[in-house]
């Protein structure tokens, strides 16, 4: 065999490998762009949710997040964006997420705040004020207690609620879903039961305008 | 015509290097392929390495038509370059390298627990071993052919 015929025709075998491995991984993949499985669907919504947006908006973003997660909290601000863009047809359905160490008491204290109307205040809060309660990609639910006291909570309710067995069933089940569903990162969303096909905000935003094209 | 018979013989020397850039070349597109096919984001040290890998896919052809024993001291930059990339992303990421010291990129999830760690447990030392055979292999090609000029 000579130099040229060995290279060309390595090249080609490169070439043809890299195609066939191509075809290989986009066949493997149908589920991603597919509805999730009726055992999926039914793991996206918990009834007493925290929701941003009118209850009969048609299109129902459901957002898995974690308070220390920086991304989520970059996230915030373009979710409350895509409600107002959208007014009456895009509803946030918020599901706890706690990947964090320390976040699982987190996520409790914002949903004894939602057990007062007070669920959107307080995780402004927490994402405004994150690096005072996070160090080094942990919670300290300890001081992202003191930073919600100055929101108008009752005090002993909010304890109370914090230690209650609703407040940890819903935590539970949200954690119990989150793995159903799959979620291994946040922010994780579903619009109308469909994933994001790959990360980030266009992609979230083109998978809404398409939810909306369908239903309305 | 006796001229074609010797430029078309592979010797050792040019065997080397075509295996240098046979693994340059299968590096270039495993990336490709994890980066715009399965879609895992790219952080910046790996862009660096990238900047090590990709040029040899074109520049070591150059050196095998005809055959340049010299083209290591071209594609060595590169490789020492992208070796030491590697080397520093590897240890970063074993944790010998404070966490301050780490580029973050934006849009990469940052719970640890992310499917994509998992691509980069493994990407930067899959990284460092490539880096290490191609500058092996373009080391011994140019021994090789050194020491056969002096027979």
């Amino acid at each position: 065999m000579n130099k040229k015929t060995l290279f060309i025709g390595t090249a080609f075998m490169l070439v043809l490998a890299f195609a066939a491995a191509v075809t290989l991984f986009q066949n493997q993949q149908p589920t991603k762009n597919t509805a999730l499985t009726t055992q999926q669907m039914s793991a996206l919504e918990r009834g007493n949710a925290p929701i941003k947006g009118p209850r009969y908006a048609k299109v129902t973003i459901v957002e898995f997040f974690d308070p220390a997660c920086k991304t989520c909290a970059n996230f915030h601000s373009y979710m409350n964006d895509l409600v107002k863009k959208y007014p009456g047809k895009v509803k946030v359905l918020m599901r706890y997420a706690p990947l964090h160490q320390g976040s699982d008491q987190v996520v409790k204290l914002l949903e004894a705040a939602h057990l007062q109307g007070q669920f959107w205040p307080a995780l402004e809060l927490l994402f405004a004020n994150q690096n005072a309660w996070t160090s080094n990609h942990v919670s300290q639910p300890d001081q992202a207690q003191s930073i919600l006291a100055q929101l108008p909570l009752k005090p002993e309710q909010f304890i109370a609620d914090f230690n209650s067995k609703d407040v940890e069933n819903a935590v539970t089940k949200d954690i119990k879903d989150g793995q159903t569903l799959n979620v291994r990162a946040t922010p994780e969303f579903f619009v109308n039961g469909k994933p994001m096909p790959s990360f980030g905000y266009e992609q979230l935003n083109q998978l809404v305008e398409q939810a909306i094209a369908e239903v309305y | 015509m006796k001229q074609e018979t010797v430029s078309n013989t592979i010797q050792p020397g040019w065997l080397l290097l075509f295996m240098a850039w046979l693994i340059a070349t299968t590096g270039t597109l495993t990336s490709l392929f994890f980066s715009q096919i399965v879609e895992l984001p790219v952080c910046l040290l790996c862009w660096y390495q990238r900047i090590g890998m990709y040029p040899l896919v074109l520049m070591l052809p150059l050196a095998l038509f005809p055959y340049d024993p010299k083209v290591v001291r071209y594609a060595g930059a590169l490789v020492i370059f992208g070796w030491l990339t590697a080397l520093f992303h590897v240890l970063l990421i074993a944790g010998f390298i404070p966490q301050a010291a780490q580029p973050c990129v934006q849009d990469i999830p940052c719970s640890q627990t992310h499917l994509n760690l998992f691509g980069f447990m493994n990407m930067p030392m899959m990284s460092l071993l490539t880096f290490t055979v191609i500058g092996l292999l373009l080391y011994f090609s140019n021994i090789q052919t050194t020491r056969n000029h002096h027979e």
